[in-house]
């Protein structure tokens, strides 16, 4: 499957499908700071991403000063 | 993972609350939080205007939206900070999405109005971008939602800025900053205009999700200020204490609101605030630190200059 990854933008062959939850664990990205997306789709944690599918990887956390609007 | 209302098919996880939810539960979750928070913290009543602060990022759209839904009156407020390609970009998104929701819309440019953009000043002055634009943002905010007749200013920040600002304040016993961390601010001077900030029941993840779900097109690009800030590396630590011992953000943040915040009253610098001699904003000092830092630059940029 192809993963791709924002900020810095890069993408990720990983061989064969596997779940949401082991994807990311396998990536070392929190959870708890990403969405992942498969076109529209945002995927919970157990959703299987087969081989031949792309997923987006989309950082929720954004920075700047705390007085950030 | 189904949704724990419906049981349709679930898009999202929320562990904090050891649920799922489905797209159109999620999207009405989101919703009654911020109604929820609006009303247990006296923020906001459907007679107010609100002005809210836009940078075009996920936070304030979703905050707009969610206004907007929930029936509240609202115009949205832009600054144009001059910041590379970053605030062009961000303009472009506001611009894009208050026009297809036929939403009114202010936009203030710092250069046009002041002749500085925000790295500028930083040149011209001593104080880090971040510190220049901060101050631009809060006394540009007040003056207009002062001048527009605006009864409110609302800001997207989510429970994820908040509970990271107070890990750092907790960090360096800024007890005067940890006085002042309520959720909703009355004007305490005529030239004051209430603040509030509705988003922070939900997480930064949420508000993406809602962005998301919502089709909104909001600006993803980070401001290259905001690398290597502190509050991100303040962030990344609460996400790992989140993942490990989900709900921790929360009762961090409102267990200090309800039992920590009062301790630290007595910090608070109660200095007479007057207005300032050359522009009438409220201030504790002669001239307030907005104009003090604008006197600095054209100054020093006069200098270089001759
Ligand atoms: S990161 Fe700093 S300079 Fe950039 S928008 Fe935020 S406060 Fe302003
Ligand atoms: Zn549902
Ligand atoms: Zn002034």
């Amino acid at each position: 499957m192809k993963v791709i990854i924002r900020r810095p933008r890069r993408e990720v062959q990983m061989p064969g499908s596997r779940r949401v939850r082991d994807l990311l664990q396998e990536l070392q990205i929190n959870p708890e700071t990403v969405l992942v997306v498969r076109g529209e789709d945002l995927l919970t944690p157990d959703e299987v991403v087969k081989d031949e599918e792309t997923v987006e990887v989309v950082p929720a956390i954004s920075g700047g000063s705390t007085d950030e609007v | 993972m189904k949704c724990r209302i419906c049981t349709e098919k679930a898009v999202i996880e929320t562990r904090r609350h050891n649920t799922a939810f489905c797209k159109e539960c999620f999207l009405t979750h989101v919703e009654r939080q911020v109604q929820k928070t609006i009303e247990s913290e006296k923020m906001l009543s459907k007679e107010d205007r609100v002005l809210v602060a836009v940078s075009g990022g996920k936070d304030s759209l979703t905050l707009w939206e969610v206004l907007h839904r929930l029936g509240y009156q609202t115009t949205g407020f832009h600054i144009v900070l001059g910041i590379g390609d970053y605030s062009p970009a961000a303009r472009e998104k506001v611009e894009a999405y208050a026009e297809k929701q036929g939403f009114p819309l202010i936009v203030t440019d710092l250069n046009e109005e002041y002749d500085f953009t925000v790295p500028e000043l930083a040149l011209n002055t001593p104080r880090v971008p971040c510190s220049a634009c901060g101050l631009s943002k809060r006394y540009l905010m007040n003056r207009t939602a002062l001048g527009g007749g605006f009864s409110v200013l609302a800001t997207g920040h989510n429970l994820d800025d908040v509970a990271s600002t107070l890990f750092g304040n907790l960090f360096h016993w800024h007890t005067e900053q940890l006085a002042r961390m309520e959720p909703s601010r009355q004007a305490t001077h005529p030239k004051l205009v209430k603040t509030c900030k509705p988003l922070i029941r939900l997480t930064e993840r949420e508000t993406l999700a809602y962005t998301l779900l919502r089709g909104i097109d909001y600006h993803e690009e980070e401001c290259p200020n905001a690398e290597g800030a502190t509050s991100l590396l303040y962030k990344d630590l609460l996400n790992q204490l989140e993942h490990a011992s989900p709900g921790v953000k929360q009762s961090f943040y409102f267990g200090f609101l309800k039992k920590g915040r009062s301790a630290f009253a007595a910090d608070v610098n109660g200095a007479d605030l007057r207005e300032c001699e050359v522009c009438g904003q409220a201030t504790t000092t002669e001239v307030c630190a907005f104009c003090r830092m604008m006197d600095q630059a054209h100054r020093t940029a006069s200098r270089r200059n001759s």
